[in-house]
């Protein structure tokens, strides 16, 4: 048999000894690295044949493909050996003026000194941490919270303590009691993260008056506020509001991305932080990848230079505001009455919540079978809770195919709904009940279990 | 040999078979055989047709894959393949019928009643689940009938929660079964075949050192952990006396021929933390082949490497 040490040249290893090889090697931080069996069924929800309600993928479709080329083409001309090159870690300060302009058009005045170009606005959460955070830290965050999150504060070894929110986002006052709980038992959380516009997952948004006890909050703690804000120009009904950014610029770490209003594919975003915390940054960064890409920042470049960048992002939004009708008319049409979900003013997703009898991840596998997924709610807990929750995407797929997954979405739901009764001798309708498609209050994600007290405290997993 | 390795396809553990299937072309490419991988999908016949294989390696797990269906297409278009043939597959995939059998045969195996949905909605079997939960006691264990790996598997600890963990359970089959929980060490045995070239041509199988699951974290051997490193401590050979080891390596053999199966497959055992019995769960026709399975581990703690494990595979195949 083969040795470990080689003798068989050629020859693998086995099995047992490698476990045990690589198993020593692993950085302790990796074993609290979570996924797997939901990761394993998330991978069939992209098989062709499955309407995918479960991406949080922004419709590429609609970009013509003809001005893809001549930008490229225009890099090409113009800028190819720059955009070969290496660039400055910080980013191209021709990218940066159209961060500027999109951070304008949000309501937030900066200076390109001020901004961090990223590789997606997804490196400005891992910087943050890497910047901020030591093993066992604390990170406060929503209830549900971005699962794309959840990975990311594992690998740091954060203690994550989620504070529930309503149709308004976070409760601020839960806030202010989990970090006067927090204090009490000496800890201070490094920072919280919060997206406060159209929620990814739960489709809320943080109203006017929480903004403003957040920033309060944050600054009379010295906290930093790490504001994620993705989806804050895909608005299709209601006003906006200000960014947390431009309520404080003392504490807020403002992360956001060209991924939603232009391409995901070109992986850039970027942050607007208080300097010292920036330059921290910027080193972190160098540490990860030098530089984003140059050919991403030249293309975004020319495309900002091409035309008003506003007009694309106005064609979304009325492709996405009739994605998001659709879907909420078939959820009133094909969800059973004991199930609700969110009625988000923008961004991507509806977070819908079923009886708790029901557990999302087991209703997924049974959803695969009738060509449908969605995101089961787990994946935006960090203890296990949102088991009978679901994020329901509706920009990525037409709204033909909303429908369809809707129905045959409601079909298993409702089907389980009838078992339960039939099990319980309960008689839950399991029909659907048509509802306005448009609820002046609409259905928020359930209040706290009583059990889990206002505040779910998270001890550190360790393997 | 042109060997055709059958992987993926559309069951739940679509990902389990596609590193299961990786690891084996490598093996199988090392061991000096060409090679033709393919994702089991609905071209799976011209696949084959074209791909002209001397025989096919069936890396698949769960549904289609490990219930017979794959293997009689195998039969229908005339190629030879490796592990269980059609109705053993069939028998092992199913819990209940696999259940059975060891009953009718009396290899103990824990108390259970299996009903369909059917069952639930139009003979009104709910009035029933009283009784039952009387007789198998909880915490009662609530599973799919044919779902793999450990999905859908809920414990149910009061009559309150047994609706929802049957709920839970059907999202994956049309039938499940409510088994009595067994407190104990969970075991696995994994069983390979003499095959030509070993100098015996008797095709004996025998049980290779036993494989003790460890949970480091959970109270439940999970999906999670089967597949994680460092999720679950295996321990091979097991610390077992001699003699409850070589029981349940004789236990084993008996279901896995009890069952038909050919060329490999494993038996999962719990010795009774309680009595000291083993009881057998349940036998898989195609386990695992990743880094993380079972077999492979017991095959290693055997002094058979995973290429020598693959050959012999191979070698066992249907002809």
């Amino acid at each position: 048999m083969s040795g470990a040490g080689g003798a068989h040249p050629g020859r693998p290893r086995s099995a047992a000894r490698d476990i045990e090889r690589y198993a020593a090697l692993f950085a302790e931080r990796t074993k609290v690295m979570k996924s797997s069996a939901m990761r394993d069924l998330m991978a069939l929800t992209e098989r062709p044949d499955v309407i995918s309600l479960a991406g949080g993928w922004p419709d590429t479709s609609t970009f013509p493909p003809d001005s893809y080329a001549a930008l490229m083409s225009t890099v090409a001309s113009q800028s190819c050996a720059r955009a070969l090159q290496y660039g400055p870690t910080e980013g191209l300060s021709l990218v940066k003026h159209c961060i500027a302009k999109v951070m304008q058009a949000e309501g937030v005045e900066i200076d390109t000194d001020e901004l961090l170009v990223t590789t997606g606005g997804q490196q400005v959460i891992d910087l943050v941490c890497k910047t901020l955070l030591d093993p066992g830290d604390v990170v406060v965050c929503e209830a549900p919270t971005y699962p794309g999150a959840v990975p990311t504060f594992c690998a740091y070894e954060a203690q994550v303590v989620q504070v529930t929110m309503d149709r308004d986002g976070m409760r601020t006052d839960q806030l202010e009691a989990t970090l006067e709980e927090l204090e009490r038992s000496g800890q201070r959380p490094k920072f919280i993260y919060t997206v406060p516009t159209f929620h990814n997952p739960a489709g809320v948004t943080l109203s006017l008056e929480r903004r403003s006890e957040l920033v309060r909050i944050a600054s009379q703690r010295e906290l930093i506020v790490l504001e994620d804000n993705p989806y804050g120009l895909l608005r299709y009904e209601g006003s906006p509001l200000p960014t947390l950014r431009s309520l404080d610029d003392q504490f807020v770490i403002y992360a956001s991305t060209f991924s939603k209003i232009l391409s995901p594919g070109v992986r850039l975003g970027w942050a607007a932080a208080p300097a010292p915390v920036l330059e921290k940054m910027n080193i972190g960064k160098q540490a990860s990848d030098l530089c984003s890409s140059s050919i991403s920042q030249y293309f975004v470049s020319a495309y900002f230079d091409s035309r008003p960048w506003e007009d694309y992002v106005r064609s979304l939004i009325e492709i996405y505001r009739r994605r998001r009708d659709v879907m909420l008319d078939s959820l009133a049409e094909q969800f059973p009455r004991e199930a609700e979900w969110t009625h988000p003013e923008g961004g991507l997703f509806i977070w819908a919540t079923l009886p708790d009898y029901i557990d999302t991840t087991d209703l997924l596998a049974r959803a695969l079978d009738e060509h449908v997924a969605f995101v089961p709610g787990r994946a935006a807990f960090l203890d296990g809770r949102g088991g009978s929750s679901m994020r329901l995407n509706f920009s990525g797929v037409d709204e033909d195919q909303i429908r369809e997954g809707i129905r045959r979405l409601g079909e298993v739901v409702r089907e389980q709904v009838a078992l339960y009764g039939t099990l319980t001798g309960a008689r839950p309708t399991g029909q659907p009940v048509r509802r306005p498609a448009t609820p002046p209050a609409p259905p928020v994600p359930r209040p706290p279990d009583e059990q889990l007290a206002d505040v779910l405290r998270l001890p550190r997993k360790r393997a | 040999m042109r060997v055709a390795v059958l992987k993926g396809g559309r069951s739940l553990e679509r990902q389990v078979s596609l590193r299961s299937g990786a690891r084996v072309q490598d093996a199988l490419e090392r061991l000096g055989h060409v090679v033709i991988p393919i994702d089991v999908g609905t071209d799976l016949v011209d696949r084959l047709t074209d791909a002209n294989p001397d025989i096919a390696f069936v890396a698949l797990h769960g549904r289609d894959g490990e219930d017979g269906t794959v293997q009689e297409l195998l039969e229908a278009l005339g190629i030879s393949y490796t592990g269980s043939g059609v109705s053993a597959c069939i028998r092992a995939a199913d819990k209940v019928l696999a259940k059975h059998a060891m009953r009718d045969q009396g290899i103990p195996t824990p108390d259970f009643y299996a009903f369909s949905e059917t069952a639930f909605q139009a003979l009104g079997a709910a009035q029933a689940l009283p009784a039952i939960e009387e007789r198998l006691q909880f915490p009662i264990v609530v599973k799919p009938a044919t779902q793999g790996s450990a999905l859908g598997i809920k414990f149910a600890r009061t009559p309150a929660d047994v609706p929802q963990a049957l709920v839970a359970a059907f999202s994956y089959d049309r039938k499940v079964l409510l088994e009595r929980h067994i407190q104990g060490r969970d075991l696995a045995v994994s069983i390979i075949e003499q095959g030509p070239g070993d100098g015996d041509r008797s095709r004996a199988a025998r049980a290779l050192p036993i494989v003790e699951a460890v949970p480091q974290q959970e109270d439940f051997y999970d999906f999670e952990s089967r597949y994680e490193i460092g999720r679950t401590k295996f321990v091979c050979p097991a610390e077992l006396e001699e003699a409850v080891a070589a029981r349940a390596g004789e236990i084993a053999l008996q279901v896995y021929s009890l069952l038909g199966c050919r060329g490999f497959g494993r038996v999962d055992l719990m010795l009774d933390s309680a009595d000291q019995e083993l009881y057998v769960l349940e036998a898989d026709p195609i386990p695992g082949l990743t880094e993380t399975s079972l077999l492979p581990q017991a095959a290693d703690a055997a002094g058979l490497d995973f290429d020598e494990l693959i050959g012999r595979i191979l070698g066992a195949a249907r002809p």
